[in-house]
């Protein structure tokens, strides 16, 4: 159809804009930007195969996670956004940590108060309290960065500018 | 000259590995579903081209990072590893919100315990100033016990000895 303008995608690619074009209903042509960075990271062409790979209804979630992804690793070269699930990780193991010690004053405050707790009380609150400490034992976070690389190196992304800061 | 083996990039994309190849340090042969991810995603030009745009000694971490994005990504082609950032900040958002329950407990404990503390003194006074009340009178009970015992009892008659005592009645 003529007339209507072509969507980002497309101007940049220099390309006519077909009707059923897959990039027009997500880049449109007033920011230029949100595609010129997810092509720079992803290319075209792999964001076209992967958009053909899902149903229409989850395009544009998927759009804007590339979007997102891609912005982080133009600001963050080296570490993208593992830098922040880095970040965020390191926040929850300390949140985790505080919870922990929060829950053990409370059973010693209880146990000062009841020191004649029945022993099925006593093991419900040992339940909970080892569930919390569970909760940031290493073997138990989801080991998000646990991968096999080549270098086996993950230096400290947390010493760098943080994406969250 | 190209390496003995070819790297699994060069591997993939069937080409000759230079001995000078980006990519070999970091998609080895022995790990061909590295490379696999990474150029699904974001394609082996790609890879190329950012890593050749950082130092050496940073390269090994961001062809870690792009491979686990790459991963990632391919086990949740809709949210890659943005899904696992907004999990995350779930958990921050519940981690919190129990740390401030928690807290909250305790210093209501501590606020009873205060208080507790406070009665328990109170008390203490209480009784420590009702014991010295009931004490003093009964030492200077003329009924009961002749407060001036080597006095001349006549003195007292002469003078008109009242039951008033140095301003105090009883």
């Amino acid at each position: 159809m003529g007339g209507s303008s072509p969507c980002a995608s497309c101007k940049l690619l220099r390309r006519r804009c077909a009707k059923d074009c897959i990039f027009a209903p997500y880049f449109p042509s007033d920011d230029p930007h949100k595609f010129a960075i997810v092509h720079k990271v992803f290319g075209a062409s792999n964001v076209s195969k992967m958009l053909q790979e899902l149903p229409v209804h989850q395009r544009a979630d998927a759009v804007s996670s590339l979007v997102y992804e891609a912005n982080a690793r133009v600001r963050d070269p080296v570490y993208g956004c593992v830098g922040a699930i880095s970040f965020l990780q390191n926040q929850v193991s300390q949140l985790e940590m505080q919870l922990a010690v929060a829950q053990a004053e409370i059973l010693c405050i209880q146990m000062q108060q009841e020191p004649n707790l029945p022993t099925h009380q006593i093991d419900q609150v040992d339940k909970s309290l080892l569930l919390s400490t569970n909760n940031f034992d290493d073997n138990n976070i989801p080991q998000y960065l646990s991968f096999a690389s080549s270098s086996n190196v993950i230096q400290d992304p947390l010493k760098r500018e943080s994406l969250w800061t | 000259m190209s390496h003995s083996t070819r790297c699994a990039a060069c591997k993939s994309l069937r080409r000759r590995c230079p001995k000078d190849c980006v990519l070999a340090p970091y998609f080895p042969p022995t790990n061909p579903q590295r490379f696999a991810c990474v150029h699904k995603i974001f394609g082996a030009s790609n890879t190329t081209k950012m890593l050749e745009q950082l130092p050496l000694h940073l390269r090994a971490v961001a062809a870690d990072c792009m491979s686990f994005e790459a991963s990632s990504r391919v086990e949740d082609p809709v949210y890659g590893t943005v899904g696992i950032i907004s999990q995350l900040q779930e958990q921050i958002i519940e981690a919190q919100s129990e740390l401030v329950k928690t807290k909250s407990e305790i210093a209501f404990h501590n606020a009873q315990q205060q208080l507790q503390q406070q009665q328990m003194q109170q008390l203490q006074m209480i009784n420590a100033i009702a014991q010295e009340g009931e004490d003093w009178p009964s030492s200077f009970s003329s009924s009961q016990q002749d407060p001036f015992p080597n006095v001349n009892q006549q003195l007292f008659e002469d003078y008109n000895y009242s039951n008033t005592f140095c301003g105090f009645e009883f």
